[in-house]
């Protein structure tokens, strides 16, 4: 009988604990694939966050490294200098990337760190339980915005993509979804993109895939494919910010 | 025989620098030694100090709490470390920059007009290697000749063009010594 | 060469080639030594954005198996706590140094030994320890560094050089040893580094998150069971005339140099006095005060801080005897008349 499916060799046979709904296992997909598609699973070495995909280190097939909160792009880049032509790439969420861990990212980003970073943009705080996250949009309701997301006193929520798109270092930048086939498509292409522009040396990477919480939005998973449609597209734009491929 | 030396000043007057010269030529002859800065602020223009203790014997603490060799650039550092030297210790003043006499009777004063002299060479900074080739003249705490490698080895390469000028500073600072002794 | 240029060189010779740094009073002349000499042997010197970026730019370098460090002092190395806690708990060696000055918070820029607790009870959260090496000359930076990194394999833990400032900024004579260690051999027998599968082996895991309990506490276990090795096996100290002293100063670092001095002139008195000086700061070498006790009628504890070793020496002795203290704070030190006055005091 003829395979016409099977998992991406770069991912494990171990379970995803993922909540019914969550797109991460789509992202591990996506970037297995892309890891397989560029024949570098032997030499490529991962970097997990704190946070829901605390233990992608189980569900990826390369080596992996487990971070503390915020850090992984410091880890990344001791990693890198260490192994300049090993492939290196962490697995964010926003609290970790784009609050705890900005001064990383920003860091990282401007001296074009020759890395990719897999960004989960999902405006919120999935593991701990659904608080508010630098990316939450304004009235948005969490545990810690009970009366929604309050410019004047909790602020705006930052678009990192466009952040840092005012640096000059990093070579790719894109901003993708996941909540519709169409959109998966475009994904795949740019986190192929981001690791093949690392792997052809041209430096920092990062692509920002806007996904969904169902469980922690209190919407079905059909739901929350359309609230990413409805509310975070609108504030968050697809498309991509930099290319010097 | 244990020297055991204080040189004080302003930060920018090179006491750190002499005190390098001084500590490496005693590393070129074989002694013990240590070399103990002070640091911080002093480095941006404030009081600034080096300890330097050459020895034959295996050095203990760094810190020095009664010199017998004092090399003082300016009035403030005088007036803290005159009260510390050993009885008997010899005392370099600048006494261009110095216009007060020691207050102690039983310490050696040198007062040698080093800033003046170092503006005679057009090298004002130098003053504080005519200090201390007095020092190594008057103490022979090292030989002299070892002064040469000593400089060689310390000086940046950045700076190594000012060797030449080093060298004469020191021979400036030695000459004072031989003609004139110092002493008053 | 100055204390911390002799740790920059003794690294290096090491076959140390990651350097991950952030500008802190009085170390920041390993940076800058760094700086110099890692772009020329194909070595990686880089000021991160702060010292938690840099201890977790080690924290990957370690990952890969290699002989990484950083430097820092007291204020920075709180920052750094996360990051050797992750270490420690990811069983990963490197090296970190603490040029101590004094604190809480801002505090100072003179010299100090207040991070001792900080240090030997296991700088961040969670069980766990580091190995702590307290050098007194500036030859002991250099070949402590070495012992430090070698330990820090042997035992997969991270190791700690803790000086203080004037350590640091001292010069004295040092002899570096002519052997360079290849820094390609260092990742050599260690099955365990994240380098790439190469498609040869399962994929490794650096990882200090164990959600089940039983196999965090196994975890634990473990590593206890190591430290009680580097107890048993690692403890340095040196003693100083302690054949007939009946009195025990204890003192590391520069303060030790200076009770050299006082001990030589309390000697010159007719007082027996001599000293231990921990090298080893964990593991806190017990079994010399254990034998000292036997002997000794009392102890003198000379440091910087407000008597944080007092307590280790307490503890090793079982508080059998009295054990005094001489201290200074806030970056004084105090004096060979002090310290003397002090052992005078206690041979009363």
């Amino acid at each position: 009988m003829a395979i016409v499916f099977q998992k991406p060799k770069a991912l494990t046979d171990v379970p995803l604990h993922y909540c019914p709904g969550c797109t991460h296992g789509i992202i591990h997909r996506l970037v297995a694939e892309a890891i397989d598609e560029l024949g570098v699973e032997g030499r490529t070495i991962g970097i997990a966050p704190v946070g829901c995909s605390v233990m992608a280190y189980d569900y990826f097939r390369c080596d992996m490294i487990e971070a503390s909160h915020g850090r992984a792009p410091a880890v990344a880049t001791g990693v890198k200098r260490s192994l300049p032509d090993r492939i290196v790439f962490t697995y964010q969420g926003d609290g970790d990337l784009a609050s705890i861990g900005l001064c990383e990212t920003v860091s990282t980003a401007c001296r074009g760190e020759n890395v990719t970073i897999i960004f989960i943009n999902n405006a919120i705080y999935g593991m701990t339980g659904g608080q508010m996250a630098p990316t939450s949009l304004v009235g948005q309701v969490t545990q810690t915005s009970p009366y929604g997301r309050d410019a004047a006193t909790q602020g705006l929520p930052i678009r990192i993509c466009e952040l840092l798109a005012s640096l000059e270092a990093p070579a790719f930048l894109e901003r993708v979804a996941v909540n519709g086939v169409a959109n998966v498509r475009k994904a795949k292409k740019a986190i192929f993109n981001a690791f093949k522009c690392q792997v052809e040396g041209k430096g920092f990477s990062l692509v920002e895939v806007v996904s969904t919480c169902p469980t922690n939005w209190g919407l079905t998973p059909q739901k929350a494919c359309e609230w990413v449609n409805e509310k975070m597209i609108p504030f968050y734009p697809l498309g991509n910010y930099r290319n010097k491929m | 025989m244990t020297y055991e030396t204080i040189m004080a000043g302003f930060g920018g007057q090179g006491l750190l620098f002499s005190g390098k010269v001084l500590a490496y030529a005693g590393l070129l002859e074989g002694k013990e030694l240590t070399w103990l800065p002070s640091y911080g602020p002093e480095m941006r223009g404030g009081t600034c100090n080096c300890s330097v203790i050459l020895s034959d014997e295996p050095v203990g603490s760094p810190i020095i709490a009664h010199p017998n060799i004092l090399m003082v650039m300016n009035e403030p550092s005088l007036d803290r470390f005159e009260g510390t030297a050993q009885a008997g210790a010899t005392v370099f003043v600048d006494s261009s920059l110095i216009p007060r006499k020691l207050k102690r009777t039983d310490v050696t004063p040198v007062y040698i007009p080093a800033t003046q002299m170092a503006k005679e060479m057009d090298a004002l900074a130098l003053a504080n290697m005519i200090i201390l080739g007095a020092i190594v003249e008057k103490i022979r705490c090292v030989r002299p000749e070892t002064m040469v490698d000593a400089l060689k080895h310390t000086i940046s390469a950045r700076k190594a063009n000012l060797l030449d000028l080093n060298l004469k500073a020191v021979e400036e600072g030695a000459r004072f010594i031989r003609e004139k002794g110092g002493e008053e | 060469m100055k204390g911390n240029e002799a740790i920059a060189e003794s690294a290096i010779r090491c076959g140390c080639r990651h350097y991950f740094g952030y500008p802190i009073t009085p170390q920041t002349e390993i940076a800058a030594y760094m700086a110099k000499r890692m772009p020329k042997i194909g070595g990686t010197f880089l000021q991160a954005e702060s010292e938690i970026a840099a201890i977790n730019m080690v924290y990957g370098c370690a990952s890969t198996g290699r002989r990484a460090m950083t430097s820092s002092s007291s204020p920075g190395i709180s920052l750094k706590a996360e990051g050797i806690s992750y270490l420690a708990g990811a069983d990963l060696p490197a090296l970190i140094v603490n040029v101590q000055r004094g604190g809480p918070g801002l505090g100072g820029i003179q010299p100090s030994q207040s991070d001792y607790f900080f240090m030997t009870r296991g700088p961040g959260h969670g069980d766990f320890h580091i190995i702590v090496l307290a050098p007194a000359t500036v030859q002991e930076m250099a070949d402590l560094t070495r012992l430090a990194f070698e330990l820090a394999d042997k035992y997969r833990m991270p190791a700690m050089l803790l000086a203080d400032g004037t350590m640091g900024q001292m010069m004295e004579p040092v002899a570096l040893p002519e052997e360079q260690i290849d820094p390609e051999t260092i990742p050599v027998g260690k099955p365990w580094a994240t380098r790439g599968t190469g498609l040869k082996r399962e994929h490794n895991i650096v990882n200090s998150l164990y959600l089940k309990p039983d196999e965090l506490e196994k975890t634990n276990i473990e590593r206890f069971a190591r430290y009680e090795r580097l107890e048993k096996e690692e403890c340095r100290w040196e003693e100083y005339l302690m054949d007939d002293a009946e009195i025990c100063v204890v003192s590391v670092g520069i303060t030790a140099r200076v009770s050299k001095n006082a001990i030589v002139e309390a000697r010159r008195e007719g007082i027996k006095v001599g000293m231990i000086r921990p090298i080893t700061l964990y593991p806190f070498p017990k079994a010399p005060f254990a034998k000292a006790a036997e002997k000794v009628r009392r102890f003198l504890t000379v440091e910087l801080n407000m008597g944080q070793m007092n307590e280790d020496v307490k503890l090793a002795i079982n508080c059998s005897r009295p054990v005094g203290m001489c201290n200074r704070v806030g970056g004084m030190i105090p004096s060979t008349d002090e310290v003397l006055a002090a052992i005078r005091k206690e041979a009363k």
